[in-house]
């Protein structure tokens, strides 16, 4: 469902990402890893058109990513997105943060957009913050919001920017306990993480990306038990075993 | 004391009047300000380079030009080019223009003070620019935006005494025709003094009211 054809990416003579060519099918929950500076957040960005790519081709569904054509406000409503600093509307509550987009955006009655986020809402666990601002809540409780918006959006697929990199280190459960219920619900999710035990125990697929190119990828348990290439190698065992 | 008393018995009618204008000049003009400045600051954050530069350069030329320049050229020069206004309506339309560009420097700091995170969950939720702008950022941009925008209003109430250059008889010049033609300078100017800083006070509360709240997480 989601595609990407040789896609490259430069800012200014930097070039980020050097032809990437991957696809995600759906109900697949596929996770990328690799350094920082290695373009993992930019193929997300690029997957849903919050930044432009300079050739090659991304297909959501069959239909091409472009950032200045009409056409990705529909695609934005099919991938959702959540972000690394939550991105919470601060002004408004929990609850209106949900209803936000299928009552604006998809132009939902309000009352079904309603019912259908306090269902959300207690399905990651926050039922009763639904009227709480986003400032007063945890890192992990807005980050499990954020989750809560994105499938308010009743999305195709949710990609996720290095979804628990901004928490403590005690709150990174109850978010990834959240994701994990997700891929087991069969919702089609791509993930940016640092978390190797998410991605062995969860993924389907994981690519390794080094330098703006694909340098690895297979079924997670292969890449991440007995990485075949020399980078995926030292990267695994700095990430691993960073002592 | 007993004679300014009677003074402001006898002058405060007249100075009254002068009030009315004082108020019509500063809510018309900040009106005006407030919706031109929104407008060039909505341009001067655009990412198309054209627009924003657009903006930037009227604004900078507003910026540049003495209000009272501004005001000349609307009442007086104007005409010349077939278009003639009441001299209420020029003070109006002028001090909008002349503050528009302060109003417009003032919304832009609180648009782009906005985390660049918010406009991103906005676009990924589906919002194009315009909504992306009425439900994300111009709500949040506003808390920021009202304690310096509180500040504006209290210059543009003081401001309008300029309207008095073109013959808008407003509260200053009211004054000084009561002083010139009675020579009660000490009563007509204290009085004149005093109305001002009547209408001022409201406006103060109100800034120090947003500055509570906004200090406020």
């Amino acid at each position: 469902m989601i595609e990407l054809k040789g896609v490259r990416k430069s800012y200014g003579s930097f070039e980020v990402l050097k032809g990437i060519s991957a696809s995600v099918e759906k109900g697949e929950v596929v996770c990328i890893i690799g350094p920082s500076g290695s373009g993992k957040s930019t193929i997300l960005r690029c997957i849903n058109g919050l930044e432009s790519y300079n050739s090659g081709d991304i297909l959501v569904e069959g239909q091409r990513v472009d950032r200045d054509a009409r056409s990705i406000i529909s695609i934005r409503t099919q991938v959702s997105m959540v972000f690394q600093r939550f991105n919470l509307f601060p002004h408004r509550t929990v609850l209106e943060n949900v209803i936000e987009g299928p009552v604006f955006v998809k132009k939902e009655p309000r009352r079904e957009a309603i019912e259908r986020a306090r269902l959300l809402l207690a399905q990651v666990g926050l039922a009763e913050k639904a009227d709480a601002y986003p400032p007063q809540l945890s890192g992990g409780q807005q980050q499990r919001v954020a989750i809560a918006r994105a499938l308010a959006m009743q999305p195709k697929a949710i990609l996720f920017d290095e979804p628990t990199s901004a928490l403590d280190p005690e709150l990174v459960g109850e978010v990834l306990g959240v994701m994990r219920k997700l891929a087991d619900d069969g919702m089609t999710m791509v993930v940016v993480t640092h978390e190797m035990g998410f991605a062995k125990e969860v993924a389907d697929r994981v690519l390794f990306i080094d330098g703006g190119v694909i340098v690895e990828q297979g079924p997670s348990k292969d890449v991440l038990n007995q990485p075949q290439h020399a980078r995926t190698q030292d990267f695994l065992r700095r990430v691993l075993h960073p002592l | 004391m007993q004679a300014f008393l009677r003074d402001a018995a006898e002058f405060l009618p007249i100075l009254l009047e002068g009030v009315r204008l004082t108020i019509l000049v500063t809510i018309g003009s900040l009106i005006l300000s407030t919706l031109l400045g929104l407008v060039w600051a909505m341009m001067r954050v655009s990412s198309i380079k054209a627009i924003s530069q657009t903006s930037a350069g009227i604004i900078n030329v507003i910026r540049g030009i003495p209000i009272i320049v501004q005001l000349f050229y609307i009442y007086f020069v104007m005409p010349d080019l077939g278009v003639s206004l009441t001299a209420l309506q020029a003070a109006i339309i002028g001090l909008g223009i002349a503050y528009s560009a302060y109003q417009a420097e003032n919304f832009r700091a609180g648009i782009e003070a906005i985390d660049k995170g918010q406009i991103e969950a906005a676009q990924s939720i589906g919002m194009g620019w315009w909504m992306t702008m009425r439900r994300v950022v111009l709500p949040q941009a506003v808390r920021l935006v009202l304690p310096p925008y509180g500040n504006t209003m209290i210059m543009m109430l003081k401001d309008s005494s300029q309207a008095s250059t073109i013959t808008v008889a407003e509260l200053a010049l009211q004054g000084k025709l009561i002083a010139s033609s009675t020579f009660k300078n000490t009563s007509v100017f204290t009085l004149v003094a005093l109305l001002y800083l009547v209408m001022s006070i409201p406006l103060i509360l109100f800034v120090r009211h947003f500055e509570k709240k906004g200090s406020r997480p």
